[in-house]
């Protein structure tokens, strides 16, 4: 039954031919069976997840029809969940269990969801490969040897799997797009600010933010409905209304105007990935839709600016990792320094520490101008290429990533190769824009292809209606991996 | 640009990470593949152009001063390392 959609479940336990506690049971199953080959969960909560199965039942018994009551759900790890281990996949918090719940975590225990367990990441969001991980890569369930993409791989791979309907995810860089991409699933990050960052353990700041992982459009947004609204603990959270994502999901698209960004369809983008995604663009085209070539001429400009914002931000916010009021503390140390520097040596991986000195050098004396500032300024430049675009189409449309997976171990090495496939997504973070990934066919070895989709500020409906009409017309996103 | 062993040293000085004689070279050469694809920025002219920190242009909302969490000062100390008395322990700082 967690095979079928979020509709079609919510349907069977108001009709009481399937009751909560059996999907949470199946969603079990398939997390058992599968989880040793694709190590997609860090955590897996069973009895948790019966009582919390239990408890939507009664709901249900009692005349509750809400669209996520029952329904199985997986959380990216580095969400806090009260009484749960919450590690960000990173030996710093190997040992943490949360004192409280992250806003988005209660909202969907509000919903009624079920959350089955935790899922794997890069170490702190830190990564495109879900590779960095201090519990040993996530695999894709397309094919084993390659990544599930990142950083958080974890909840892609559980939903490619079938081993949940929906997860929970962040975006900071492409971490929800460029995993739903590699997986071949729908994934959606929304406007920065509408999903609140209360619990949603910080790597930076005013890129973060939460997003949904589901097979179709139109469970994502079922999902994404959720996850939004004004939290006033998060101080970027947005006081707005706040819009059901689903209302608009049976839109024609007669007259929708698709623009192709020139710099995205340049070189870069791998031969299999570009013939899937032209193919994706006549499917629109036969929809209905029109497509114009726009430019972003500052895209290329993204990256740098990204990869010097983020690291600064990050090293900012990774220094409450001082073990003394959570986290690992080193077992020997001299004075407080000492123990300060051994714990966090011993406590962040490779990758994070990198990006955590790259941070502390662009934010230090005398570099502030010449790296943080001069990347705020491209960000803005950024922002309004995307604003220009805009005033020429509804939506714009591209890869989302360069190439197909590629294989475990093959980037992990070389961190500005890795930083390279995040071309196509880190622009839209910068400026701060919805964007969402779905399934457009298949590349070389069998590997799921993704269409970025990138919408104007609050365009969520837009952007699930256009997936929604795409994956009505295609089966694409019906295909799932052979386990 | 590139940083000196030195330089690493002093950064990771400042960041409080321990970084091992052995992992320093390696450190190194990564850290400034990453600052060359950074460096990209510099050919870019943005003289008048106003750093963007937040999309919503948006101000940091002010609240009333008023006590709005609850005392759980037991549940946040048995995630620590070391307390006493409700107190967080760290090696002595003052002689």
């Amino acid at each position: 039954m967690i095979d079928s959609s979020l509709k079609d479940i919510a349907a069977a336990l108001r009709a009481k031919t399937v009751s909560a506690v059996e999907l949470a049971t199946e969603s079990l199953a398939r997390i058992e069976a599968g989880n040793a080959a694709i190590n997609a969960f860090i955590t897996v909560d069973r009895d948790g997840a019966l009582t919390a199965a239990k408890a939507a039942d009664a709901r249900i018994a009692a005349g509750d029809a809400g669209p996520l009551v029952g329904i199985p759900l997986a959380h990216k790890d580095v969400f806090c969940t009260e009484g749960l281990l919450t590690t960000c996949g990173s030996k710093m918090l190997a040992n943490f269990v949360s004192p409280y719940d992250a806003h988005v975590v209660g909202l969907l225990k509000k919903a009624g969801a079920v959350t089955v367990g935790k899922t794997n990441m890069d170490e702190f969001a830190m990564g495109s490969t879900s590779e960095s991980s201090h519990f040993g890569p996530t695999r894709n369930p397309w094919n084993l040897t390659k990544v599930p993409g990142g950083s958080s791989g974890g909840s892609a791979a559980a939903v490619a799997a079938r081993m949940v309907p929906i997860a929970t995810g962040t975006d900071t860089g492409g971490s929800v797009r460029q995993p739903a991409s590699l997986c071949g699933i729908t994934g959606i990050k929304p406007t920065y600010g509408t999903v609140s960052r209360f619990g949603m353990i910080a790597y930076a700041s005013s890129l973060d933010q939460g997003g949904a992982f589901a097979r179709s459009a139109d469970d994502c947004a079922r999902l994404l409905s959720a996850m939004t609204g004004h939290d006033p603990r998060d101080s970027t959270s947005l006081e707005r209304s706040y819009d059901d994502y689903g209302t608009d999901l049976g839109r024609p698209l007669a007259g929708l105007r698709i623009g192709l960004p020139k710099e995205f369809f340049a070189e870069g983008m791998s031969d299999d990935v570009r013939v899937a995604v032209e193919a994706a663009l006549a499917e629109y085209r036969k929809l209905g839709a029109t497509t114009v070539e726009v430019s972003l001429p500052n895209a290329r400009l993204a990256i740098p600016a990204y990869y010097v914002i983020a690291p600064a931000e990050a090293s900012s916010n990774l220094s409450r990792f001082d073990g003394v009021r959570y986290g690992h503390r080193a077992a020997e140390y001299g004075d407080l320094n000492d123990m300060y520097c051994k714990s966090r040596a011993e406590g962040f991986g490779a990758e994070v520490q990198r990006r955590i000195l790259v941070g502390t050098y662009v934010l230090s004396h005398g570099y502030y101008d010449a790296y943080y500032i001069k990347a705020q300024k491209l960000r803005r430049l950024i922002a309004q290429d995307f604003a220009a675009a805009f005033a020429q189409c509804d939506l714009i449309a591209g890869p989302t990533n360069p190439t197909v997976a590629y294989g475990i171990g093959e980037k992990s090495d070389d961190p500005v190769q890795m930083y390279l496939g995040d071309i196509y997504t880190v622009a839209v973070n910068l400026a701060g824009l919805p964007g969402l990934s779905h399934p457009a066919g298949f590349g070389a070895g069998g590997m799921p292809v993704g269409l970025q989709l990138i919408g104007n500020y609050f365009a969520e409906a837009r952007l699930l209606n256009a997936a929604h009409q795409f994956q009505q017309a295609t089966d694409w996103h019906t295909r799932a991996p052979v386990l | 640009m590139t940083l000196s062993v030195a330089e690493v040293r002093h950064i990771a000085k400042l960041a409080r990470l321990e970084l091992t004689d052995s992992g320093l070279d390696a450190t190194q050469a990564k850290l400034n593949g990453i600052f060359g694809l950074i460096e990209e920025m510099q050919a870019v002219d943005t003289d008048g152009v106003e750093p963007m920190s937040h999309p919503q242009e948006l101000a940091q909302r002010l609240r009333e001063d008023v006590v709005s969490e609850t005392d759980r000062r037991t549940a946040y100390q048995s995630i620590a390392p070391q307390t006493e008395a409700g107190l967080y322990l760290v090696p002595k700082v003052i002689e």
